[in-house]
Parts: structure tokens; C-alpha cells; sequence
């Protein structure tokens, strides 16, 4: 489509657009730093493509932010950014194959770069023939891609923006490079900016047997590109690519100087099985050895280190030349341009510090394995420590004894459920047949937990606990409470009575006798009962305050509590907790028990309201 | 990922199984057995009851050819026979086109009597596939090369428009038909089943119907998760004569594991000049350099590392290079090159403090082998990388020379041969 130039030997320029595909967001960074140290007009990116999600990506320009589009398929991305005409495309091996064919399809697409390895040689050949059917470009797959200095970078191409500037690839030289390897491909950049005034561009085409192009295809752009004085090709022991660029030297079609070496002339020392580490490096034949090919590359007139060791003097001696011609010429380098440090790296490498936003104490999942309070997940299930070793772990970060672990265990199975009438399990069972969901259900359930309902037990063991240290006997506490008009939180129940008494709390007190190594506030607790059953039946210890009374005894005489710690937990309403914990467990069973009845919408009947309204008169306003 | 050979047992079973999708009239049995190491011979003839039967041939099936002519053949035999045969064969040391290695697998199938002996291979190429077809099939295909039909299958159109018919031998006369159904069935399977190269050689009629006898082939193994369906139950032998130490099948394992590329393979163990280095392209410059300077007797491994390996994983690798380099001494000292080029994106410190954990370690050993170590790297973090084995050098008690990106990438090859020369 509307390029700025429309020569066929440009792959990118300053104007060159591109979709990523695959949500990569490192290699996406990595581009857009590239494009702003090559004071591109704007970033080279048009949009991501991923199948996953469409909307924006917000990524640094320099210091700035900006948004990328990004799209699910490529033909919505093609549609909104013709002027697009290349794709990254990090698909999987898995899916590389149907992406870059979906692409090829596309007519503003011209050149896609395929980074996968392992991509099938059959799924490869189809792709490469197909773009050549079309005119297009494939480069890999199994490749890092390739740049070209000062305009492009084709994802991780030349790694770091250290080696960038290092190799100098922010501004474009001479030569022109390509190699199979693409793990070479930095070094290549390196080797090059030591020995010459640097890279125009530089592809690796990927270490795979049928490439999508051929090493010959970009060396023929090199030579018809008029900015490129000379040309380095690193190639391959194995296949007979090599062959077709020296067939290309001997009839002329390559007139400017190629510096080449084919790497793998160790291998008639090695056994015949092992298997370099590109899938097409292997000799099948004597002119597949890397010494026939550099020989033959040799004879054809290129210039052919004796090693690779060489390489980087036989292409110094080459720009020299180049230069004694006139045929390049030096100039004056451009400034360096500066990219901020990425803040992750800055902070990795020591450079910066910053004070952090919070403190955590309880768990961490920054490791390889979380931990509870500094213990590990498998050790905790391994030692069987159970809900109430966890809920030691996670509020009190303590190791509990058994029998205090066993203890919340059961005050949780106790509070689970007390029936639908109560306020939060009637809260939630009207908020479920009103349509909510699970968690909004809950949560309308445990907003009734408070003074009045369920969150008497803090303020009990406060309560009993601040009388039983100011030394108060039992009377003059129920005087007190009296004289200050508080009903004794913990003390009451709207059914149960002495008559009548609370299961649950004789259950909790039988538990806490039989394991506890004292109870002495339920013993104050219990004398004050005394005294207030004997005014009113249905003064009883209550379950809120059996609960708070015996935490604080079991915390006072289990040895694990300091007191300066007794005091925190009460006075940060530890105790409610567990009771909207263990209820959590009832009113989820109650919002699922209407939806799986298909309750209806609940209204209250109108013959149990009283309808009390002010009559005109009581409203109107009394001047 | 690349080319692999499979055994012939494996070749024909996908064959037998696979083939009669494509050509109804193939009805190949494939009566076949593999015999390994640990094979029951007795429980194998329950499974497979024709052995007891039907006349047999045996022959090894480790991806070398020219069986029949290195006398490894057992022809129209009896179970007895046969069995006699495995148990003397099983486990013997042949050479086999200059490779020393031990029988270990054998082939058992029918044996055809046959005068008729026809040939039929398919390779894959950059722009489609070569059938190559010739009535003078068996061992001396090679000199009737000029009897071969070429048949070129564009790799976009496929069969369509390939004309078979015309193009086959006229001596073939009323097996015309079935040899061009044969031969365009093949190839779809060929190219639907994962192949690479495929050769039949040779193949005959028997009863009218096509039976292959020897069958060579190799799968693309990057097909994998496409076949795997097709290739249940199939595996892919180390070549001939290459039995894996105990250290390489250890670094395989690791490398089974993760997503990183870790590969070993001991040369020469008695060797002086170990490397370390970092990815594929890399590794083979350095191997090349060493030989380049004509040291390749010395050279005691090949391998690389790459793909963003972590700790562990480069601690356990460095281990194993190090446990092996120390083992034999000699007097004129060793040298282990740490090489790299300048990585895209995997971390050199990260994977440098897995090395230096191993290297100290072996402080003790090192030393006592006289062991210098040269290191090359670029990359992400090289510097705190390099600062890391600068350190270690100074503690360790064994000379460390430490070179980045401003030295040329196979540089401390030589510097490191001109100490170990001397």
C-alpha cells in the first residue's frame, strides 16, 4: 500500500508500520524504544493483534505514555491500518502456520517476520511459496527477525538498548548483513560496528531447513539498494543456499563486496549424529560441508576469513578499501540519543530506590511456593494444620497449640448457622430471591453483623475483660453497667434462658474446660450470669460473649500471647471475625438454597405492617 | 527440532495402519514384531501368533542400511530359526559403514518370496516433493539410476495436474493402474503423516497385492503435536553406534523439562579443551575456531545452552561439565571455555550465578586438575555477569580471564590453546 518509498529492495524505513501479533509485551516496548532513539516521527507500531483481547495496550514513548490499539483478528487490524505492511508474528508454533497464511491473505501485508521455532518444514514451505506467489516476504521461521538501522527493529532484534547504542544501530551505516542464525545476529551488529561504520540492515532468515527466504533474496535488496556499499553473510554448514549466492557472485548478479563464512567446519571431527543446533545445519553431502561451501565462496571472489576468528578483520579491510575508494565516506556521528531506564530494570539493578505503598506480614507469593506467615503452603497441609492452624497462622501468625486450633475450628462449626429468621441469614435469603448473585447476597448478609447481631463478642471480652482487670466484683460490674444504662454486651438472648439454655454454649464450655489450661474470665463471666439470670431468666452468658470470654482465657493461658498482644486483639475486633467467618459458611448454603428452589422476588405482606402516617397537621411546617 | 529417523518396524506399522486410508485397495497386513533387549520372546508369540507360522525374516532395525550385505539377514526361516538367530545376534558388536555399535533391535515380519523388486522414494525439497519410481529396484538402485521416473509435486497444487500414468515404465503393462494408485496414495500419506523421506526399496507384488520389504524413513519431528494421533507408541532411536553416557542422558532429561535448550555431547573425554557455551549459532563458531586452529583431538565436547535457561538449571549443567573435565588428570593442565555471543534476551547474570555455584564447588578439583577457565558474554545484565566471575576469580584459587563484548566473540579461543599448547 502507500508507502514512502515503493522500491521493492526497501523491507523498512522511518515510515515502515507493523501490527504485533501475539501479546508481546517486551518486544513491543522494546520496538518503541528503538523507534524513539531513531527520532522516528511516530512509533512504528499500528496496533497488536490478540486473539484474546481487543482494546488498548498502554506502552512508554521515552518518557510518555501512550495507547496502542489492539485488535482479536488480523483482518480488523489490516482494515483500520492499511498503510500497515508488516506483522510480527510471535504466534506459537503451534498457530504460526494458519496466522501467517491469514496475513499473506491480507493485500496491505507485505512482509511477516515468523519468530516461532519448531514450525513443520511442510507448513513452512507452504507459507514461503505462497508469499513468493504473491510477491511477499518471509523471514524465519525460528528467528529473532531482523532492522534496519535507524528506522526499524523487528521485536528483540539486537537485544538490549545498550547493545543498540553500543552497535550503533540507531543511525544506519554501509554494510548489509544476513544470517541464518538469529542468535548471531547481536554479535553480527557488534562485530560490524567494531569494523566498519556499521549496519544498514541486518536479517537473520532462521536456522530451519526451507526458510520463507533465502539468504541469496536479501543479499540481491543489498545489492540493489544504493545506500549499501558492501555486504556479510554468515551462513550454514547443510542445504545448498550458500551455493545460489555464490552462483549469483560468479554471474555478476552480486557486484559489490561480500564478506562471507560458513560456520560448521568442525564437523568431520564430530560423529555424524550430532545435530548442531539449527534443524538445517547438517551436511548431507561433501558440498554440504562448511568447508567446500567457504572454499567455493573463496573461488567465487568473496572475501573468506580463514576462521571466524577473522571475520571482523576481513570486513575492516574491506571499508577500508571502500573508503581509499571514496566509495564510502566517513561522517559525522549523531548524538547519542537517551531512553529512559525501564523503572524494573532500574530497581533489579540496584539504581533507584523507593519507598514501598504497603507492608505485608501475613502472606507472600512472591516465591516460588506462597507462604503463610513464613510457612510454606506443603508444610503447612503436611503438618495438617488445618483451618484453625491456617486462621493461627494468617491473623495471629502464630503456630496455635492444638487444642487453640481446635478451638476456633469449633467456634466456626458452632456460629456456621443459627436458621433463615435470624438478620443476616434473612438479609441474604432476600437479597438472593431478589435476583443477586452469590457474593452480593453474602455480602448483604454480613453488613447486619454489628452490635446488635453476631458482633457482641469483641465488645465482651473487652467489657469482662476491663472489669476482671480494674478487680470489679461481679456485683458492683452489673451496678456499673447498670448505672451507665448499657445492657452487658455478651449477656442475653432474645429465646434461650435459663429454663431454656444454649446448647452452643455449654458446648463451648465443656470444650474449654476440658483443654484449656484455665478459664478464669469464663468463671467471672459465669458468676456475673449468676446475678443477672437471677433478675431475668433470659440474662444468660449468650454465645457472642461464651465466644470472647473464652478466647481471652485461652489467649491468656496458652502461653502464645504476650499481653501487650491480648490487648491488640481486642482492641482491633479480631473476635468478629470469626463469627462473620463461620456464618459466611450458613448464609452462602441459605443464597444458594433459594436459587437452587427458584425462589421468586420478596415482599413483605402488607397486613404485618403497620401503616402509621403522620396525619397534615404534624407536617406541616410551624413557623 | 529436525529430521528423524525411525526404524523400519515403525515405518511399515504406520504403513499398514495408515496407508489404507488413501487406498482402499492396500491390504498389506502388516505382520510385524520389534525385538528389543528386554523383548519375552516366548509372550511375543502369543501376541503374535503368525511367528509360529508363517515363514520368517529377521534383520536388525537401528537406522543403518546395507543390512544384506554385512550377512545381518535371516531369510525364509521358522520361529525356531529366528529365535535361535535373536539370541545369538542380540547384543553383538558389528561395524556397520565404519561405526562400531551393538545389535540391540530386530525386525520380524513374513518373508515374501519375490522375483519382482520395484523402487519408490519421496524427499521433500523448498518448493515441493521428489517421487522417484523405478522398476529396478533392490540393492543396486543406485546403478540403474538412469531407469528412474522423477515425478516433482509442487508443494501449493499438490497432486492435481501431476500426470503418473503416462510418465510409468511401459514394462509395468497391467500393473500400471495399481502402481500410479499406489504411488499418488503414498505420497498424500507421506505428506499427511509427518514424513520427511520416505524409501521403499524394494517393494513387489505378492498375490497381486503390494507388499514393501524394506522400508527406510524419516519423520519431520516438529509435526509432533499435528500427528500426535498417528504417531502413537512411536519412537525415535539414537542413530547406530551412539549409545548416551550417563551424563548426556542426565542433560537430555533436563532438557525434556524445560522450555530452555540445554544439549551435551562427549567427544572425547580424556580431552583438554572443554566448552561452555551459549546458543546454538555460537556453539558451533567455537567448536569450528577450536578445529580452525587444529586442536579438534583436544576437543572434549559439544553442546550449547540458550533459550533463557535459570539458575538451577545452569548450576546442574555447569556440574556435569566440571565432574566430567576433572575426572582424568594430565599433566599439561586444561582449559574450559565459557563462551557466548551477545545474548537478545536471555539474562547472563542470572545464568552466570548458576555457573559460579558449580565452580565453586569444584574449587578443589579444579585446582588439582590445573584447570583455566576463559569467559566470553554480552547481553542482558553482562556486566554484573562478568563482575560475578571476576569476583569468583579472585577467590577461587583457579585463573579466570574475563572478556565482554569489546573482544571479538571466539578471541579467548586462541589465547586459551596458546596456554594449553605450551
Amino acid at each position: 500500500m502507500s508507502k514512502t518509498t515503493s522500491k521493492d529492495y526497501v523491507l523498512f524505513d522511518i515510515n515502515t508500520k507493523a501490527f504485533v501479533y501475539g501479546y508481546q509485551t517486551n518486544a513491543i516496548q522494546r520496538m518503541l524504544d528503538f523507534d524513539y532513539i531513531c527520532n522516528r516521527p511516530a512509533p512504528s507500531i499500528s496496533a497488536i493483534i490478540n486473539p484474546s483481547r481487543a482494546g488498548i495496550h498502554k506502552a512508554f514513548w521515552g518518557s510518555k505514555e501512550i495507547t496502542l490499539p489492539m485488535y482479536r483478528t488480523i483482518s480488523l487490524a489490516a482494515k483500520a491500518y492499511p498503510q500497515a505492511d508488516v506483522m510480527v508474528n510471535f504466534a506459537s508454533h503451534r498457530s504460526a502456520y494458519e496466522t501467517t497464511m491469514e496475513a499473506l491473505a491480507e493485500k496491505s501485508i507485505r512482509i511477516v517476520a515468523v519468530i516461532a521455532e519448531g514450525v513443520p518444514e511442510r507448513q513452512s514451505r507452504i507459507m514461503s511459496a505462497t508469499a513468493r506467489k504473491q510477491g511477499k516476504i518471509i523471514l524465519g521461521p525460528a528467528t529473532v527477525g531482523g532492522m534496519t538501522a535507524g528506522a526499524f527493529r523487528i521485536g528483540n532484534t539486537a537485544g538490549t538498548i545498550e547493545n543498540i547504542i553500543a552497535s550503533k544501530l540507531y543511525r544506519p551505516g554501509c554494510v548489509g548483513f544476513v544470517s541464518k542464525s538469529g542468535g548471531m545476529l547481536n554479535e553480527a551488529f557488534n562485530i560490524i560496528s567494531r569494523n566498519s561504520d556499521g549496519i544498514y540492515e541486518g536479517v537473520a532468515i532462521g536456522g530451519d531447513r526451507n526458510p520463507g527466504s533465502t539468504m541469496l533474496d536479501h543479499i540481491l535488496r543489498y545489492e540493489a539498494n544504493p545506500a549499501i556499499k558492501m555486504v556479510a553473510c554468515l551462513g550454514e554448514l547443510g542445504g545448498e543456499d550458500e551455493y545460489k549466492i555464490i552462483k549469483a557472485l560468479k554471474d555478476g548478479r552480486i557486484s559489490k563486496p561480500l564478506v562471507a563464512w560458513v560456520t560448521g567446519t568442525c564437523s568431520p571431527f564430530l560423529p555424524a549424529s550430532v545435530q548442531f543446533g539449527h534443524a538445517g545445519a547438517k551436511a548431507d553431502s561433501h558440498k554440504e560441508t562448511a568447508q567446500a561451501k567457504n572454499d567455493a565462496f573463496r573461488e567465487a571472489g568473496a572475501y573468506v576469513p580463514t576462521s571466524f576468528d577473522g571475520y571482523g578483520d576481513e570486513i575492516r579491510k574491506v571499508y577500508e578499501m571502500l573508503l581509499a575508494k571514496g566509495v564510502v565516506s566517513k561522517f559525522v556521528e549523531p548524538e547519542v540519543p537517551k531512553i529512559p531506564m525501564d523503572y524494573g530494570l532500574a530497581l533489579a539493578s540496584g539504581d533507584i530506590r523507593k519507598p514501598t505503598t504497603f507492608i505485608c506480614t501475613v502472606s507472600d507469593d512472591s516465591g516460588d511456593e506462597v507462604l503463610y506467615a513464613g510457612k510454606k503452603l506443603s508444610s503447612v497441609l503436611e503438618d495438617k494444620m488445618g483451618i484453625g492452624g491456617v486462621i493461627g497462622l494468617l491473623w495471629f501468625k502464630k503456630e496455635l497449640p492444638n487444642y487453640a486450633a481446635g478451638f476456633i475450628e469449633l467456634v466456626l462449626q458452632i456460629v456456621a448457622d443459627h436458621g433463615p429468621a435470624v438478620s443476616g441469614a434473612h438479609n441474604a435469603i432476600v437479597a438472593s430471591c431478589a435476583g443477586k448473585d452469590l457474593v452480593s447476597s453474602l455480602c448483604s448478609g454480613l453488613l447486619t453483623i454489628g452490635p446488635r447481631f453476631g458482633g457482641a463478642i469483641d465488645d465482651a471480652a473487652r467489657e469482662f475483660k476491663h472489669a476482671k482487670e480494674a478487680g470489679m466484683m461481679p456485683e458492683q460490674f452489673v451496678n456499673e453497667m447498670k448505672k451507665k444504662g448499657i445492657n452487658i454486651p455478651g449477656i442475653g438472648h432474645k429465646i434461650k434462658s435459663v429454663k431454656n439454655p444454649d446448647k452452643r454454649v455449654q458446648l463451648l464450655i465443656s470444650y474449654a474446660r476440658a483443654n484449656f489450661p484455665s478459664t478464669k474470665l469464663l468463671n467471672y463471666a459465669l458468676q456475673v450470669e449468676e446475678l443477672t439470670t437471677a433478675k431475668k431468666g433470659n440474662l444468660i452468658l449468650n454465645v457472642d460473649g461464651c465466644i470472647g470470654i473464652l478466647f481471652l482465657d485461652l489467649m491468656s493461658s496458652c502461653g502464645a500471647f504476650s499481653k501487650a498482644e491480648i490487648d491488640e486483639v481486642v482492641r482491633l475486633g479480631y473476635l468478629n471475625g470469626l463469627f462473620a467467618l463461620g456464618r459466611s459458611i450458613g448464609l452462602i448454603g441459605h443464597i444458594l438454597d433459594q436459587k437452587r428452589l427458584g425462589s421468586r422476588l420478596y415482599r413483605h405482606p402488607t397486613e404485618d405492617i403497620a401503616y402509621m402516617m403522620p396525619s397534615s397537621e404534624d407536617i406541616k411546617c410551624k413557623r | 527440532m529436525a529430521q528423524r529417523g525411525i526404524r523400519e518396524f515403525d515405518a511399515k506399522r504406520l504403513l499398514a495402519r495408515f496407508l489404507p486410508e488413501y487406498l482402499n485397495e492396500f491390504s498389506y497386513k502388516g505382520d510385524l514384531a520389534l525385538v528389543g533387549p528386554e523383548t519375552d520372546l516366548e509372550e511375543m508369540t502369543s501376541n503374535h501368533p503368525w511367528l509360529k507360522t508363517a515363514r520368517l525374516a529377521v534383520k536388525p532395525d537401528q537406522l543403518f542400511g546395507k543390512r544384506g550385505k554385512h550377512g545381518l539377514v535371516l531369510l525364509d526361516a521358522n520361529w525356531d530359526q529366528a529365535k535361535k538367530y535373536l539370541e545369538e545376534n542380540m547384543g553383538a558388536e558389528v561395524a556397520v559403514g565404519g561405526i562400531t555399535g551393538r545389535l540391540s533391535h530386530f525386525l520380524v515380519e513374513s518373508f515374501i518370496p519375490h522375483e519382482e523388486e520395484l523402487y519408490v522414494a519421496i524427499s521433500s525439497e523448498g518448493d515441493g516433493d521428489n517421487i522417484y519410481f523405478s522398476m529396478q529396484g533392490g540393492v543396486n538402485v543406485e546403478d540403474n539410476w538412469d531407469k528412474i521416473v522423477h515425478f516433482h509435486i509442487d508443494v501449493l497444487a499438490g497432486m492435481d495436474g501431476v500426470d503418473i500414468r503416462s510418465r510409468l515404465p511401459e514394462g509395468l503393462g497391467e500393473k500400471s493402474t495399481a502402481i500410479e494408485n499406489f504411488v499418488k496414495a503414498l505420497w498424500r500419506f507421506y505428506a499427511e503423516t509427518g514424513f520427511s523421506y520416505l524409501e521403499i526399496n524394494p517393494f513387489t507384488f505378492h498375490n497381486g497385492i503390494i507388499v514393501p520389504l524394506d522400508m527406510v524413513a524419516k519423520l519431520d519431528d516438529a509435526e509432533e503435536y499435528w500427528q500426535r494421533k498417528r504417531w502413537a507408541g512411536l519412537t525415535f532411536p539414537e542413530p547406530f553406534g551412539r549409545s548416551l553416557s550417563k551424563e548426556e542422558l542426565f542433560i537430555k532429561d533436563i532438557d525434556s523439562k524445560t522450555g530452555a535448550s540445554l544439549k551435551l555431547t562427549i567427544l572425547n573425554p580424556e580431552g583438554r579443551i572443554w566448552t561452555m557455551v551459549a546458543g546454538g549459532g555460537a556453539s558451533v563458531i567455537y567448536a569450528d575456531t577450536i578445529c580452525d586452529l587444529g586442536f579438534a583431538r583436544e576437543m572434549a565436547n559439544y553442546g550449547e545452552y540458550s533459550g533463557d535457561p535459570n539458575t538451577e538449571e545452569t548450576y546442574y549443567y555447569t556440574k556435569t561439565i566440571l565432574d566430567l573435565m576433572t575426572r582424568h588428570k594430565d599433566p599439561r593442565g586444561k582449559v574450559l571455555l565459557i563462551g557466548g555471543a551477545i545474548a537478545n534476551f536471555t539474562d547472563v547474570a542470572k545464568t552466570f550465578k548458576g555457573v559460579v555455584m558449580a565452580l565453586e564447588e569444584y574449587q578443589h578439583k579444579l585446582q588439582e586438575a590445573g584447570v583455566k577457565i576463559y569467559v566470553r558474554r554480552g547481553g542482558p545484565h553482562y556486566e554484573q555477569g562478568l563482575k560475578l566471575m571476576r569476583d569468583l576469580g579472585k577467590k577461587l584459587g583457579v585463573p579466570i580471564e574475563v572478556y565482554g563484548p569489546e573482544t571479538h566473540m571466539t578471541r579467548i579461543v586462541p589465547l586459551a590453546l596458546e596456554g594449553a599448547s605450551q
